[in-house]
């Protein structure tokens, strides 16, 4: 395409903005914590949350809740990056990093290079390991020192920061390891499979 | 009846597209739809949405995400967007754009919260305040279809004066026996106002909605508080999570 049309008249706030080199391409500074979600937000009780390891159909390790807080914990403070345009700066988040799961399993290295993380109420997204290992992902369950609230995606989200933030997918309950890579929900609606924040890869084709 | 394929999911690349204001229409105080000419536009289906883009004179871009309002049978494409105080795109586009002004745009995005005639029903569709977007394409969209679907439309706003679309849906709602419009105001209501005085409930749904053994397909949208009220209570009334499909937005969501 040529060049972008001029919008006449329109006065651009990027003064408000903060620092640009921690805000990827198209995205803008927001205070709030907005909330996206594809269908209604489930309530898992603590008592019945299960978090599993899987390859091939079989499970390379299962937590209950208790188990799982009894494994090495991790605070990060990170930016996010939702797709719909919103970055939020520098949010405290405390879970398990990947890099301990393979761990707590007896795994120095990944068996496959690709996860795919599988949520209550059906949603799917995947990513690469090498998006997850040297503490690039955890699995989180607070958000700024207290309980993730479940609409944000508690009891448990996935956390990869660095990703755009549907591949944090909410109400995760396990982690699939896979030989090829595949497409989680929003990645078959038309998403980008990898969504890197700094590429702008949004779309498919992006 | 008119096919719509989904051409515009196949397509592999979502480019830039140059947009041309061909009309502005006043819906409220707030809100204001831009009817756009679209070069090259794919076609839609009814529930996506378009990232707009916005270019100032020194280069520097806006984006963010609307809904389009207009049904998959029309070659343009329109935008219902509400003012967000202090905002940085949308006071431009309620307050400053102009016929024949132009901004980039590209889409159309989404395929889950999407409704086609083909589809089926019934279908049952709860917005509150400019959240009613999406859902009037689809009505839109199942008016020119003629399909006799059995819908309902749940509709919550502020006042009379704050209810987008008014006109336009009584009067689908006239000459549609399949279709029922309910509007509930939630802070001030006209004289001889018939339809719910308060917010959103339980039993406003359980008597507004279809039951939940007619399996209806369900699509909330609105902002945050709304649609997680909305959609644990639709579940309570025994509606399966799979058929209610959610979006939620408004100043704290997505589109500012």
């Amino acid at each position: 395409m040529d060049d972008p049309p001029i919008s006449r008249g329109f006065l651009s706030r990027r003064t408000e903005q903060g620092p640009t080199n921690r805000i990827p391409p198209g995205q803008y500074v927001t205070r709030d914590f907005p909330v996206l979600s594809a269908g209604p937000t489930p309530q898992i009780r603590i008592e019945d949350w299960t978090f599993e390891l899987q390859l091939d159909g079989s499970r390379l390790g299962k937590w209950t809740w208790a188990e799982f807080q009894a494994l090495p914990q991790t605070t990060i403070k990170t930016d996010i990056h939702c797709v719909t345009k919103w970055s939020k700066l520098d949010t405290v988040w405390q879970g398990v990093s990947f890099d301990d799961l393979l761990k707590a399993v007896g795994l120095g290295d990944a068996p496959f290079a690709y996860i795919m993380a599988h949520s209550d109420g059906g949603y799917a997204t995947n990513v690469p390991v090498a998006d997850l290992v040297g503490g690039k992902g955890m699995i989180a369950t607070l958000y700024d020192g207290a309980p993730i609230p479940p609409p944000h995606g508690g009891p448990a989200r996935l956390l990869v920061p660095h990703l755009y933030f549907w591949k944090s997918a909410k109400w995760t309950r396990r982690l699939r390891f896979m030989e090829e890579d595949e497409k989680g929900f929003w990645e078959s609606f038309g998403y980008h499979s990898h969504g890197d924040p700094w590429k702008e890869q949004r779309y498919d084709g992006d | 009846m008119t096919a719509i394929e989904p051409q515009a999911i196949q397509d592999r690349r979502l480019g830039w597209r140059r947009a041309k204001v061909r009309q502005v229409i006043v819906e409220t105080s707030r809100v204001k739809s831009l009817l756009l000419d679209v070069a090259g536009w794919p076609g839609h289906l009814p529930g996506q949405h378009v990232d707009v883009r916005l270019t100032d004179k020194d280069g520097y871009q806006a984006q963010r995400s609307y809904s389009i309002a207009s049904p998959a049978e029309e070659s343009w494409v329109a935008l219902t967007v509400e003012r967000v105080e202090n905002g940085e795109v949308s006071p431009y586009l309620v307050d400053e754009i102009r016929m024949d002004d132009q901004f980039e745009l590209r889409g159309p995005i989404g395929g889950y919260f999407v409704w086609t005639a083909a589809m089926g029903g019934p279908l049952c569709l709860i917005a509150a305040g400019s959240g009613i977007a999406p859902l009037m394409a689809m009505l839109r969209h199942r008016d020119r279809q003629s399909a006799g679907v059995p819908s309902v439309l749940l509709y919550s706003a502020r006042s009379i004066e704050d209810a987008i679309y008014g006109k336009e849906l009584a009067a689908m709602a006239r000459r549609d026996p399949d279709l029922r419009v309910v509007g509930a105001l939630t802070r001030q209501q006209p004289e001889g106002w018939t339809g719910y005085r308060r917010r959103v409930d339980k039993s406003m749904l359980a008597d507004a909605c279809f039951p939940a053994a007619r399996t209806p397909r369900i699509y909330v949208c609105g902002p945050t508080p709304f649609v997680e009220d909305v959609s644990s209570f639709l579940e309570e009334l025994g509606h399966n999570a799979s058929m209610i499909k959610t979006e939620r937005f408004g100043p704290s969501g997505g589109p500012a």
